[in-house]
């Protein structure tokens, strides 16, 4: 074979191979959606999403509680992470200082990699420890702790894109800074602020590390934010590790509204960008 | 510190032009000075909670510190009755578990990526990096579900078996299949940690200024040379930060490796025996820690799973952001 022809050569196979590595990074999605829909839809009914927890051996019953619980605390993480984040956000982008933000961005970056069952032990060490028991608050403020790097990133970012001459025009009408930040910077990038916002939430919506010892899970209606809560990936776990086959079938259609709920927030995030993109083309 | 340049008396100075021409603003003054608050103290909160986990972190698990000191680090023993308490065989497990994952998550994501950045068609490209996408948002414990239900019962009846036939010389692959094990885990993290290299190396190729690609091209190199010597070359430690940022999920994830690790603190050779995470004891016996010692020897775990997690993200992005940089210098 000439050198040609085996430069040739190597070229096609490695052209194969980097597809064939795509088609196997995709192909547990496939598994996954499959087995999920598969062993899901077989057990999900309307009882699922209206009724209780039923006692072992009993069928039937449902994660009713799990979902309202999991919907609390994302709002209470919302609460918690979205202003905090937002406001960060907007001083990133605007500050004309060097260093700060740019250990704000850095520490932004590495929090964000911090595994969430570490997160988890603060909050168990600052709510849980002095109330002395788990909590609805202390699983919400863990759940904010993670969404807030992720906030705070796509606010600058998004923040950082509206363009200069907006903020001139507007600051040049004489209007003070702060009508100029929330009157006109935030709402024009608004659409992406959204999707990090969404992005945020079908994060945390799923996360269980977390919850084990500030939310706990509970098999009843919560009472009151100081007591502990049910969460959906939390009530997926418990029934996925017992031994009972109708709670593992109940483990699947719990994991299948998850997954719905996290895929739905997802293409929102989605939808919400391809907006942001036409508008900003209208800039240019 | 944030200064309102453009805003103000201070420009109306600047310019030397007389104050009328100014215009009255109603609540200007007040309302700016809120705002600079509002923003500042979100952004010292923010700065505060990240340093306060690190501190409250140290401080809860003083009795362990004080106890145990660097011994943690060096004794396999795990024994809350004793209270006899060491670190080793979960960061074992941790290792062991994660580097498995990067040897079938590498080759894949980076392979995954040259394509996604180099080779495929348009329309291809968008599609599966919306799968790609959606792979890193399954939440961990359906990862878990499926990883005991399916991928466990596999590797026990069609994977464990012919490796064990194979392989069985290496002390690798010795002993009986049992589906659940170090195997199973480094697998599922490999499948939850692929998703992130591929997203993290793709934006890194496509960085890549194109004149590096157009040269090599001009001098008659293939498809593959032009990405092999142009482009790899040029984004190497932008790559390295991609699996570096992998390894750092790969180190922290707790649930689907805790539902199919097997949990038992023991250090076996053989991929097939179950193990233990730093992350999974903590989520496995948190909760059951009855005395103040066991408490405080679960969150030092944690302080040295966040401590290596630390470093390896700083580390993965500081790489990440310097290729960053070297582009931003050659466009300028």
């Amino acid at each position: 074979m000439s050198r040609a022809a085996a430069r040739r050569a190597t070229n096609a196979a490695m052209n194969v191979l980097a597809a064939l590595a795509a088609v196997v990074v995709i192909l547990p999605l496939v598994l996954i959606f499959g087995f999920l829909v598969f062993q899901g839809s077989t057990a999900l009914n309307v009882d699922f999403f209206l009724h209780l927890p039923k006692p072992v051996g009993e069928p039937g019953g449902g994660m009713a509680n799990a979902i309202a619980g999991s919907l609390i605390l994302i709002g209470l993480a919302a609460l918690f992470g979205l202003p905090l984040g937002i406001l960060g956000g907007v001083y990133l982008a605007e500050s004309r200082d060097r260093r700060l933000p740019w250990i704000c961005r850095f520490l932004a970056d590495v929090l964000n990699g911090v595994p969430s069952i570490v997160i988890g032990i603060f909050a168990y060490t600052l709510i849980v420890l002095p109330l002395r028991h788990f909590s609805a608050l202390a699983g919400g403020v863990a759940l904010g702790v993670i969404m807030l790097p992720i906030i705070l990133r796509t606010t600058e970012e998004l923040v950082r894109m509206v363009p200069a001459s907006l903020r001139e025009a507007a600051l040049a009408l004489g209007l003070p800074q702060w009508k100029v930040i929330l009157r006109i910077v935030l709402p024009t990038a608004r659409a992406g602020i959204i999707t990090g916002v969404m992005v945020a939430v079908a994060r945390i919506a799923g996360e269980t590390a977390p919850l084990l010892f500030t939310a706990f899970g509970n098999r009843f209606w919560h009472h009151g934010l100081d007591q502990p809560i049910a969460a959906l990936p939390l009530q997926i776990f418990a029934y996925a590790i017992s031994p009972y086959d109708d709670w593992h079938r109940q483990a699947w259609a719990g994991a299948l509204v998850l997954i719905s709920l996290v895929l739905v927030m997802s293409l929102l995030a989605r939808l919400a960008t391809k907006g942001l993109y036409n508008r900003r083309g209208n800039y240019g | 510190m944030l200064k309102s340049d453009l805003t103000g008396a201070a420009t109306a100075e600047r310019l030397a032009l007389p104050r009328s021409l100014i215009p009255a603003r109603r609540g200007g003054v007040w309302g700016d000075r809120l705002y600079q608050g509002m923003v500042r103290a979100a952004v010292l909160a923010f700065v505060i909670i990240v340093v306060g986990i690190a501190a409250l972190l140290v401080y809860a698990a003083r009795p362990a510190l004080a106890t145990f000191g660097w011994r943690f680090l060096a004794t396999a023993d795990w024994d809350p009755v004793a209270e006899h308490f060491g670190v080793l065989p979960f960061a074992y497990g941790t290792l062991v578990s994660s580097l498995l994952a990067m040897l079938l998550a590498v080759p894949l994501g980076i392979g995954a990526a040259i394509f996604l950045a180099e080779l495929a068609p348009f329309w291809i490209r968008s599609a599966i990096a919306f799968l790609v996408e959606l792979l890193a948002a399954i939440p961990s414990v359906v990862y878990g579900l499926w990883g005991i239900f399916v991928l466990a019962p596999l590797l026990r009846r069609w994977v464990e078996p012919p490796l064990g036939r194979w392989l069985g010389f290496l002390p690798l692959f010795q002993g009986p299949p049992y589906g659940v094990g170090m195997l199973a885990a480094g697998v599922i993290l490999a499948i939850m940690v692929v998703p992130f290299i591929v997203a993290v190396s793709r934006e890194v190729l496509l960085a890549v200024p194109n004149h590096q690609r157009e040269a090599a091209l001009a001098l008659g190199a293939t498809r593959w040379e032009t990405t092999r010597l142009a482009v790899l070359r040029y984004a190497r430690s932008g790559l390295l930060g991609a699996v570096l940022l992998g390894l750092g999920r790969a180190l922290g994830e707790t649930m689907a490796v805790t539902m199919v690790i097997g949990n038992r603190p023991e250090i076996a050779l053989s991929l097939f025996a179950p193990g233990y995470t730093m992350a999974s004891v903590i989520a496995n016996e948190f909760t059951e820690a009855t005395s103040d010692l066991y408490l405080a020897a679960l969150i030092e775990v944690g302080l040295l799973l966040f401590v290596v997690t630390v470093v390896v993200n700083g580390l993965a992005r500081l790489l990440v952001w310097s290729v960053g940089g070297a582009v931003k210098e050659v466009r300028e």
